[in-house]
């Protein structure tokens, strides 16, 4: 037996395990099921240190060691000693008597975010999409896309009308949150039905795999 | 030290990240600021494989019931991340003819695909037990998701042959598609810009301060 | 007797109702892998936005420089890989480069396993498609939306060597590719984040670079606005998304295969829904009664 057809019978197994769940619990789901967790918990902890630790602590960390102990002098790199210092406060949530220092790094990380997504959310999100909804409502001689400009202006305003909550919705405002409630649902029944699609997907690819990968029934 | 190092360190960097769209040199600033946020967020990836580990051992420790799986968790750690680290030629430890990879593609790859196909079942259930057109807006919602789910496969076109074309429940799904599902996606859109950017202002000006928990 | 049937039927619908759901589990296995085992032909409805992504790289130009973004992981394999497949096929069909990269770090491992599986056709085996000259593998970054705002200035700084090791500089296909404005394209196949949404963000609006993607079903209806505004040239949903790709490209792969189960599939999940309604009316008109 080969490595990959063990690994073919084990992908198996561990699926069918999974799966053992639509009968009942069992502890051969329960089993699959812790292991998934460990693995994944392995999985992002090698992955983290090999792309995001490493290069971005350590590698740094060295070069300014390097230039330090060749050249005898200080480099900039090592202000990733900050870096780094802010990541250990964050562990530091371990242990509860100075657990408060990890604010210090969540802080950071809540700052950067903050700064990255607002000019990006503001422009693309917002500022284009808002340009994109300002549209003729009578396109001459085209009924189709007079009817489809009408629909994204008064879907998109109606819609934006029901998330705006610091006045009543009553009268025409209300009338109006109620027309960008139907949009709304329009939107979440076309969300179910791409979610089922992809599900449905996933459900393939998982048969396929025990039908052609494992079993080699379908050719 | 306690509330305002964090109130003034949010703010500092939050402002950097926003100036330097706008004014090149600071890009320096934003480019080191990214790098730490990368160290803290894996840091803070670690923190919680820890403090999974201490609770499976606390388990095993204390002789719960569930004991036995809190050894297979720390097991399913082990057997990925000895490999991943030591065994797996260093930074190209996800090629493929790696132990790494091995692992990924035969245990964790066909237990996460199965985990997410499994809600194929619960919806399926949901479909048949919760989806009711109870009122107009239930309703509306189950029209556009059965016309979705008929017109983006073939057979909504089969079943729809008699129309004349540019009628069928392909072309329903597409007009849904392109107009009022757009129409709905871009008040959410707008509207989440707007969240996001007053939040991200409320933090930086540091009047949210609920990340703080409470304080 | 009449109320004696009322109370039968009613009954009826209460126990259909609340049937075992393993039974429900069980048409939905039989649904789903029944069809596997055949091989229909069905046509594919095509949609605009699919037709939009299939433009954007159909109206380039031979010799132009796509950057294709591989952000997704084996779990989205079936939705996305067959994607994958028929864009190495369009691209290289239209004698078109490729430059290859991931922000998820298996997106590159996919992008080569679909390059395999494509390498088998005789055309493009005719072809002696080279790497380095038609086509270079950058690999992983880390860093997410960061590494394509870094790459609007320089592809060096996020990517200094390619998957292989070898220094940009040394790679015939990049010579004289610095940054977004020496690339034609950026084609993205998106899991979740960092995907479509992060590459509008950052690279479109800032870079004013034309972008196409695929996605897989639950997030491509969000892409919609982004198609509407011209930000995204167009966008593959799903498995289905690359059934219409491999039918605009006249090369029927797994997806079109797997669309028979698909229909079937959404065909039973609609069929619940109406028991489930039909149940519910019934019942409640009795009550009302």
């Amino acid at each position: 037996m080969s490595g990959e057809v063990v690994g073919v019978w084990i992908g198996a197994i561990l699926t069918l395990g999974i799966f053992s769940f639509l009968y009942k619990d069992n502890p051969f789901y329960k089993f699959s099921e812790a292991l998934f967790v460990g693995v994944s918990a392995g999985y992002w902890f090698v992955v983290t240190f090999w792309q995001y630790f490493l290069p971005k602590l350590i590698d740094n960390l060295a070069l300014a060691y390097t230039v330090l102990s060749v050249e005898g002098k200080i480099d900039y790199h090592w202000v990733y000693v900050l870096g780094g210092g802010l990541g250990v406060l964050m562990l530091l949530r371990l242990f509860p008597s100075v657990g408060w220092l990890s604010r210090w790094s969540l802080a950071f990380i809540v700052g950067t975010t903050a700064g990255l997504q607002f000019t990006r959310y503001l422009e693309s999100n917002g500022i284009i999409q808002v340009k994109g909804t300002i549209l003729p409502l009578i396109v001459g001689g085209n009924l189709n896309t007079t009817i489809g400009n009408l629909v994204i202006v008064v879907g998109t305003f109606c819609g934006l009308i029901y998330f705006f909550f610091s006045k009543e919705h009553k009268g025409a405002f209300g009338g109006a949150a109620r027309v960008g409630v139907w949009f709304l649902m329009i939107t979440f029944g076309a969300l179910f039905g791409y979610t089922v699609m992809s599900r449905m997907s996933l459900l393939i690819g998982r048969m396929d795999y025990l039908f052609s990968n494992w079993l080699h029934l379908i050719g | 030290m306690r509330r305002e190092v964090p109130l003034v360190l949010t703010a500092m960097v939050g402002l950097t990240m926003i100036v330097s769209h706008f004014i090149p040199p600071f890009n320096i600033l934003n480019d080191l600021f990214e790098d730490w946020f990368f160290i803290i967020a894996a840091f803070a990836i670690y923190l919680g494989v820890l403090n999974l580990l201490r609770v499976n051992a606390d388990k095993i420790y204390k002789k719960q019931a569930d004991a036995p799986f809190g050894l297979v968790v720390i097991l399913g750690f082990l057997v990925i991340t000895i490999p991943g680290l030591f065994f797996s030629g260093g930074r190209s430890f996800s090629d493929p003819g790696t132990p790494f990879y091995y692992l990924y593609i035969h245990v964790y790859y066909p237990l996460s695909a199965t985990m997410f196909a499994l809600l194929a079942f619960f919806v399926a259930s949901a479909s048949y037990r919760a989806f009711r057109a109870r009122n107009v807006e239930a309703t509306m919602l189950l029209v556009a998701a059965f016309i979705l789910m008929l017109g983006r496969v073939p057979i909504g076109d089969w079943m729809t042959a008699w129309l004349p074309e540019g009628y069928r429940l392909g072309e329903w799904a597409d007009w849904i598609m392109d107009f009022p599902q757009t129409a709905g996606q871009k008040a959410i859109m707008i509207g989440i810009a707007l969240g996001v950017v007053s939040s991200a202002l409320r933090v930086i000006l540091g009047l949210e301060r609920a990340y703080m928990g409470g304080e | 007797m009449n109320q004696e049937t009322n109370q039968e039927q009613k009954s009826f619908w209460e126990k259909l109702l609340a049937i075992d759901r393993r039974i429900i589990f069980l048409f939905i296995i039989v649904a789903v892998a029944l069809p596997l085992f055949f091989r229909v032909s069905m046509r594919i409805p095509v949609t605009p936005v699919a037709e939009g992504t299939y433009g954007a790289i159909e109206s380039l130009p031979a010799g132009s420089k796509v950057l294709a973004s591989f952000d997704y992981d084996p779990g989205s394999m079936p939705e996305l890989q067959p994607m994958a497949e028929a864009f190495f096929r369009h691209a290289f069909r239209n004698d078109l480069k490729v430059i290859i990269m991931g922000l998820w770090p298996q997106g590159p491992l996919q992008a080569n396993i679909a390059l395999e599986e494509v390498f088998q056709d005789e055309d493009l085996k005719a072809k002696n498609l080279q790497y380095g000259i038609d086509y270079v593998n950058l690999g992983f970054t880390a860093g997410n939306e960061v590494v394509i705002d870094r790459m609007g200035h320089s592809f060096e700084e996020s990517y200094p060597k390619d998957g292989q090791g070898t220094p940009l500089s040394e790679i015939p296909l990049m010579r004289g590719v610095r940054n977004y404005d020496n690339v034609d394209l950026i084609f993205n196949l998106s899991a979740g984040y960092p995907g479509t949404q992060e590459w509008v963000q950052y690279a479109v609006d800032v870079f004013h670079v034309k972008l196409a993607a695929g996605n897989t079903a639950v997030q491509a209806p969000a892409m919609y606005p982004y198609v509407q505004t011209g930000q995204l040239s167009g966008v593959l949903g799903g498995m289905k998304g690359g059934a219409e790709y491999e039918t605009l490209l006249g090369i029927p792969g797994r997806a079109v295969r797997y669309m028979f189960s698909q229909a079937v599939a959404h065909a039973v999940i609609c069929l619940f829904i109406i028991i489930g309604n039909l149940a519910f009316f019934s019942m409640r008109k009795r009550r009302k009664a």
